[in-house]
């Protein structure tokens, strides 16, 4: 049920948040993004995204993940507030 | 350390996520005291530890297991936690949480409640919960999962009193069964279909609660499925893959990602009548303006390596005066020794064992106490501030580029410290390929015991410049340890980098109390060693200097003179082909401080005197190849236990024997050729 609209999270720029729509990818990547707390529904924002790993805030954790990690999280956009 | 089971005694495991304060607690609890680190993995051993309880004086076991997310089993330290879990049935599980992070805390409790009752809930950092105002009704959290749950403070050592009673409680009464989830009606009827199948199997009913192993087949964890389709008879077996395959069909995606979502909604639906959260905007933290520096595309690695430098300076300037002072300190107690004993009209022989046995091989390994104990506080510092998970992170892409992981930096950075606990530290690498590579370069990385090599010689030949030439041996080891791993990689265990997924910890001030038990409890491994095997070494090559009787004490015609002889000519090449350096060496493979111990047995001096005793038989160049050597050699007996231990094959173990001894041997013969040909010997 991948949503329209949803991109992956590797595309958002810093500051920008987005709810996590789906998690698609391999099993191994799955288990460990939603060991993590990358589950369906829940808020995510960006804190850095230009060079190495992606640093995002998730449930007030910091978490950083590579970019084929985040390839994975397909989220849809909130609109800035 | 297996301890005896009677049946007075209760075995309690403990679990939790990393960064949950599970080893603080296990810690407060038992007094064992051992490493706390702010990534997976650094609990990979299986610490056990010892609780008397005070009222019923009933003793305890305590089993500190790996940090860990869930029970997926995809990183060796999961697996490691649900073996023990499936295998040894502690009588008590304590699930510490994070009280704050409830959200993901959960995730791994109710795995865990599935698959046995027996918990007991440790809702830690309760102080914070507290202080941010979040609203949690406990008693609600309890009934509703259906287990026990104590309030604590784990640094403060608040509410474990309780703890152990309540734990001790459930120890001794029977339990009901482990937690049902609804997984909705699809993963349900499949469930239904294949409990029956694995129940048919008295082995796996036998060691597995079967509805959690159902669900385990589902999710398609690799290791329970490749058990499971072991043990099913043919038929059994057809049909639990049609029921699998049947289920991904109805569900139109990975059952493993509808189970875990249902879990997560089974969690939420509790969360939203147990927590109340104050509005809290995720705002920008301290910590996160930090990392905008400290994590910096740019300014990154700069800083990285800044700190690096600062760990050595902060090193060498706090330990080379102790060291000083344990010098004069050991030199007048081999003199008065020495003195006293004669006038005892002890016989020489005996006499020469204390002193240039004992007290001068031991007191060469102690005076590098000093820096060897700072190098450790920084390393501590470094892990409980937090940065040692943005070392990992920035240090990723340069990893990537030798084809390992931004954590297999982590080992190596404590291979610095001691290689064998770095060698355990691989257990975190989820991929086969990045692990057996991190476990054959992290030897190179220079170690405490190898700086006391160094601190020496450098100190000897190169006064002027001995905190430049160490730096140098370092990178060097540095540099090695890249070009190996590129190799293996490239050639020898190739195959895919498992994904970077990391947790950034807070920073935090490191409490003083604990930073100096950490590095207490690090550094005293060296001093035992320093009093057991270093003794026993020493007294064996002080044997071996004195037979066959009638030898003159430590000359070529004694033992170790002719085995010294032997190797001399292979390293001859190496500017440093002397019976002497040939035993020292020799000597070093057994723990690399004793090159200290055997250089001061066989020139016959004290500590004080090594120095001015070596450079009559080296040349600077020599010396440097000689620490090359030293460097790059043969890992010392722990780490090959170690090495062999985590690779599990001899085979392997052995080549990497044999390679680190023909990099360290080359590279020897080529420092000093190259160096003679530019006119430096």
């Amino acid at each position: 049920m991948s949503a329209r609209n949803a991109v992956p999270l590797a595309l958002l720029r810093p500051n920008e948040q987005g709810v996590i729509a789906d998690i698609v990818g391999g099993t191994e990547a799955n288990v460990r993004l939603l060991e993590l707390g990358f589950t369906r529904g829940r808020e995510v924002r960006v804190l850095k995204n230009d060079f190495g790993p992606l640093i995002v805030a998730l449930n007030g954790q910091r978490i950083a993940l590579g970019h084929g990690m985040a390839q994975k999280v397909l989220v849809r956009l909130s609109c800035p507030s | 350390m297996e301890l005896a089971h009677t049946t007075q005694t209760v075995t309690i495991a403990v679990a939790g996520n990393p960064n949950s304060g599970k080893t603080t607690l296990f810690n407060a609890l038992t007094g064992l005291r051992h490493r706390v680190g702010n990534w997976p993995g650094v609990t990979v051993e299986k610490k056990e530890g010892r609780y008397r309880d005070p009222t019923s004086g009933r003793e305890v076991i305590l089993v500190d297991l790996p940090g860990i997310y869930g029970l997926g089993a995809y990183a060796e330290d999961e697996r490691v936690a649900r073996d023990y879990l499936v295998g040894e049935r502690p009588d008590v599980l304590i699930n510490v949480v994070d009280a704050t992070n409830l959200e993901r805390n959960l995730f791994l409790t109710v795995q865990l409640l599935e698959l046995t009752p027996r918990v007991v809930l440790a809702l830690n950092m309760w102080d914070e919960v507290e202080a941010r105002g979040i609203k949690i009704r406990t008693d609600l959290l309890s009934e509703r999962l259906g287990v026990l749950a104590v309030l604590t403070v784990a640094t403060k050592k608040q509410g474990l009193d309780t703890l152990m009673e309540v734990a001790l409680d459930v120890a001794s009464h029977s339990v009901r069964e482990p937690l049902r989830i609804d997984y909705g009606p699809e993963v349900e009827e499949a469930l239904t279909r294949l409990v029956p199948l694995l129940e048919s199997v008295s082995e796996l009913a036998t060691k597995y609660p079967l509805r959690w192993l159902a669900v385990k087949y589902l999710e398609g964890d690799e290791h329970l499925v490749r058990e499971v389709e072991d043990k099913l008879p043919r038929e059994a077996l057809a049909e639990a893959r049609a029921v699998r395959a049947h289920l991904r069909e109805r569900l139109g995606e990975d059952p493993e990602v509808v189970i875990a979502d249902r879990r997560y909604a089974f969690i939420e639906r509790i969360l939203c009548d147990v927590v109340e959260r104050p509005q809290e905007v995720d705002t920008l933290t301290f910590s996160d303006r930090l990392d905008r520096i400290l994590t910096h595309r740019i300014w990154g690695i700069p800083i990285f390596l800044l700190l690096m430098f600062l760990v050595f300076e902060f090193t060498f300037a706090l330990g080379n005066p102790l060291s000083d002072l344990l010098e004069e300190a050991f030199s007048w107690l081999g003199d008065a020794t020495g003195e006293y004993l004669t006038d005892l009209g002890v016989h020489d022989t005996v006499v020469s064992l204390v002193t240039n046995g004992i007290i001068n091989g031991v007191g060469a390994v102690v005076v590098f106490f000093p820096p060897i104990f700072f190098m450790f506080l920084a390393i501590a510092l470094l892990e409980d501030s937090g940065y040692m998970a943005r070392a990992a992170y920035v240090m990723d892409r340069f990893m990537r580029a030798i084809g390992l992981h931004g954590k297999s930096f982590i080992p190596m950075l404590l291979g610095f410290g001691c290689n064998v606990p770095a060698i355990l530290a691989t257990r975190t690498l989820e991929s086969r390929a990045d692990r057996l590579t991190t476990i054959f370069v992290t030897p190179f990385m220079s170690c405490t015991a190898r700086l006391a090599v160094f601190v020496l010689l450098a100190g000897a030949f190169f006064p002027d410049h001995a905190g430049l030439v160490v730096f140098s041996l370092y990178l060097l080891g540095i540099v090695v340890a890249v070009a190996v791993a590129k190799f293996l990689r490239t050639f020898v265990f190739t195959g895919e980098s498992a994904p970077f997924i990391l947790e950034l910890p807070p920073y935090r001030f490191p409490d003083v109390r604990t930073l100096l038990l950490h590095t207490w409890d690090r550094a005293k491994g060296f001093l035992r060693k320093a009093g057991t095997i270093i003794v026993a070494i020493v007294i064996l090559i002080w044997a071996l200097g004195n037979l066959p009787p009638g030898v003159e004490e430590y000359s070529e015609e004694s033992y170790i003179g002719r085995i010294g002889r032997a190797v001399a000519p292979v390293l001859a090449p190496a500017g440093f082909g002397t019976w002497e350096a040939g035993v020292a060496l020799l000597a070093g493979v057994l723990a690399k401080e004793t090159v200290n111990s055997a250089f001061s047995a066989v020139y016959g001096v004290d500590p004080a005197e090594l120095g001015t005793a070596l450079a009559d038989h080296f040349t600077p160049l020599a010396a440097y190849a000689f620490m090359v050597m030293t460097l790059l050699y043969i890992p010392c007996a722990a780490t090959i236990a170690a090495i062999r231990q985590e690779t599990q094959s001899w085979k392997l173990t052995l080549i990497a024997l044999v390679f680190t001894t023909l990099i360290g041997y080359t590279l020897a013969v080529l420092v000093y050729q190259i160096g003679r040909l530019l006119g430096l010997a």
